[in-house]
């Protein structure tokens, strides 16, 4: 707090600069990685056929999910009802499905019977701050990169192409709404652009401002309960149009790189994009394990152990129609014993047998035991 | 009647190897692992097998709710987050499977009344999911600097339709396969510590399938060696 009144922030960035954007493409459409400095967040969008609402029969259905994972900080649990995550749920949904930015009705393939659902999956890895810029920044990259399967439409029946057969077709988006976020300090005299987390612990309030590349504002949210003057608005709101813009090119920017790059035929993904010049990764080709002597160890493995007889004796049947159950064993009350061995000398015979086989098993349980 | 049994179980495993060859197709995708790559948990690292990727992060040793601790032992919780949807109940046995195998190798009596916690997002599936888990799980636990008694690995092995052993599947390769093993080895004397299997295949193809998985936990041990090296090369 005390840096702020000298206009300095704790990694030394300016009052209105942004942390160090990257994103990075997963493997298959619609897999986006964003870092936002330290914070780390992946958006993942899929697709199914679904039956539409029914007040819209001709629109499909867009799905929100803001994951904070227990990975992202020790706060967060797997249970999802914690404030925040209601507040960035229902802050991104505002941000792009009130704003209209995905055409809805392209999406319907049988008006009133199939529209595709589409579910964009957010997931917190890293939480250094500004959560909601980044999910944002996320989740409408993510969907400009998704491609869906194409279908054709034959009356009544449709017939969904796989990947192999037909190229998947990309979602239509208007716009690409961004939230940019402001935090103050000090009742509003001092503010700054993408606060990091500690930043956030000790702010006053938030404000943010989901603008598009053409000035549009999508959304405004204030939270924190404090009072704002106009002017102080509409400089944020400036701020964030320049702000919108340098990350809308960004953004277009990583996009074509990606296409570039599968168009080249190249492989892609997260295991493409490991830095290979950090000490911290290390990547290992394609071996093969030595497979020689495997049969002949598996030979000897078998040889040892002995299959373990049945454990389960069968029920003696001493006459037809008759079952006895627990009937064969060998009771290991030792005062019976003397009383068994009274008895007719079949019995006695079939005693002998079980006691042997019941050494025999517990030989092979043990012998089992060692190779494992 | 002891070496009745023995010779019968010896002429069998015969005609099974005859029937069934034992040929293998082993040979393990590209690795590749970065740790700390993440800022707030203690420990993270991720573990690339192929097209596979698995994000692990561990925090720890931490406070523990009353309700939940153990009073000469840590509190290990796993938690395993799907790319897409809820973690449903495949999830959990996930979790499960791998909380065993962290257990029986995590020195967790040096850290009484604590709780650790491990969380695994899965940022792509390409088959061998659990094993890709299960490293980068214990490279999460090893960048953490947890006490540990042993490394582990997994390592997965398909028999597909023919009978031949696959080591390492891809998704496509899983599909369709007779059978699927997951095995987690450990490092100090290659014994299984954790086995979860899906199909049906015979006690000769298991041991075939255990003894081909101790062979590439070699590998996948000397590259950990490698990679924690290299990782520490500039400060040791």
């Amino acid at each position: 707090l005390s840096l702020c009144l000298l206009f300095r922030r704790l990694d030394g960035r300016q009052t209105y600069d942004y942390r160090k954007i990257k994103i990075t493409f997963g493997t298959d459409y619609g897999c986006c990685y964003v870092d936002l400095g330290k914070t780390r967040v992946m958006a993942q969008v899929s697709c199914e056929l679904v039956a539409p609402k029914e007040n819209r029969p001709n629109e499909g259905i867009m799905f929100f999910n803001i994951e904070l994972s227990p990975l992202a900080s020790p706060i967060f649990e797997q249970g999802r009802q914690s404030e925040l995550s209601v507040k960035l749920n229902r802050q991104l949904e505002r941000c792009l499905r009130n704003s209209k930015c995905i055409d809805t009705e392209s999406l319907c393939v049988v008006s009133g019977e199939k529209v595709w659902q589409i579910r964009v999956d957010v997931h917190m890895l890293n939480h250094d701050g500004n959560l909601m810029d980044a999910a944002s920044i996320a989740a409408i990259t993510a969907l400009c990169h998704f491609r869906r399967p194409d279908i054709a439409v034959q009356g009544e029946e449709v017939t969904v192409y796989s990947p192999e057969e037909r190229d998947p077709i990309a979602l239509s988006i208007y716009h690409m709404p961004i939230s940019v976020s402001f935090s103050f300090f000090q009742q509003g005299t001092y503010l700054l652009v993408d606060p990091c987390e500690r930043e956030e612990r000790v702010m006053d309030g938030l404000l943010m401002i989901a603008m598009n590349k053409h000035r549009e504002i999508c959304s405004v949210q204030s939270s924190g309960g404090i009072m704002l003057l106009k002017e102080q608005v509409l400089r944020c709101s400036k701020i964030a149009s320049v702000k919108v813009s340098e990350i809308t090119e960004l953004i277009s920017k990583a996009l074509e790189n990606d296409k570039k790059a599968r168009k080249a035929g190249g492989r892609c993904g997260f295991a493409e994009s490991l830095p290979q010049e950090r000490i911290t990764a290390l990547k290992m080709d394609e071996m093969p394990v030595e497979v020689t002597d495997v049969t002949e160890q598996a030979y000897d493995i078998i040889q040892k152990t002995k299959e373990p007889p049945q454990t389960v004796p069968s029920p003696l049947v001493p006459a037809p129609g008759v079952g006895q159950v627990d009937q064969g064993q060998q009771n290991t009350w030792g005062l019976e014993e003397e009383e068994e061995e009274r008895e007719d000398g079949v019995e006695e015979e079939a005693v002998m047998e079980v006691e042997q086989q019941k050494e025999e098993e517990s030989k092979g349980a043990q012998r089992y035991f060692n190779i494992i | 009647m002891t070496s009745f049994t023995c010779d019968e179980s010896v002429s069998l495993c015969e005609g099974n190897m005859m029937e069934v060859c034992g040929s293998t197709d082993s040979c393990l995708r590209e690795f590749g692992c970065e740790q700390s790559l993440l800022s707030r948990p203690d420990g993270s690292a991720s573990f690339v097998q192929g097209d596979t990727s698995v994000l692990a992060g561990v925090y720890g040793p931490a406070e523990v709710k009353v309700s939940k601790e153990i009073y000469d032992r840590a509190t290990l919780e796993v938690l395993v987050q799907p790319k897409v949807g809820l973690p449903t109940v495949k999830e959990r046995s996930q979790e499960q499977c791998v909380r065993e195998t962290c257990e029986a190798s995590l020195l967790l009596t040096l850290h009484p009344r604590s709780s650790l916690t491990l969380v695994l997002q899965v940022l792509h599936d390409d088959g061998s999911l659990l094993s890709c888990s299960l490293n980068a799980a214990c490279m999460a636990l090893m960048d953490a600097g947890l006490p540990m008694s042993c490394l582990f690995c997994g390592v997965t092995c398909a028999i597909d339709a023919d009978g031949r052993i696959i080591t390492d599947p891809t998704a496509a390769q899983e599909k369709e396969s007779r059978a699927l093993l997951t095995f987690a080895v450990d490092s100090t004397e290659r014994k299984v510590l954790m086995s979860s299997t899906r199909g049906s295949f015979s006690v000769h193809e298991l041991q075939q399938c255990i003894a081909v998985s101790q062979k590439a936990s070699e590998k996948i041990f000397q590259f950990y060696r490698d990679s924690v090296r290299r990782r520490y090369s500039k400060t040791l």
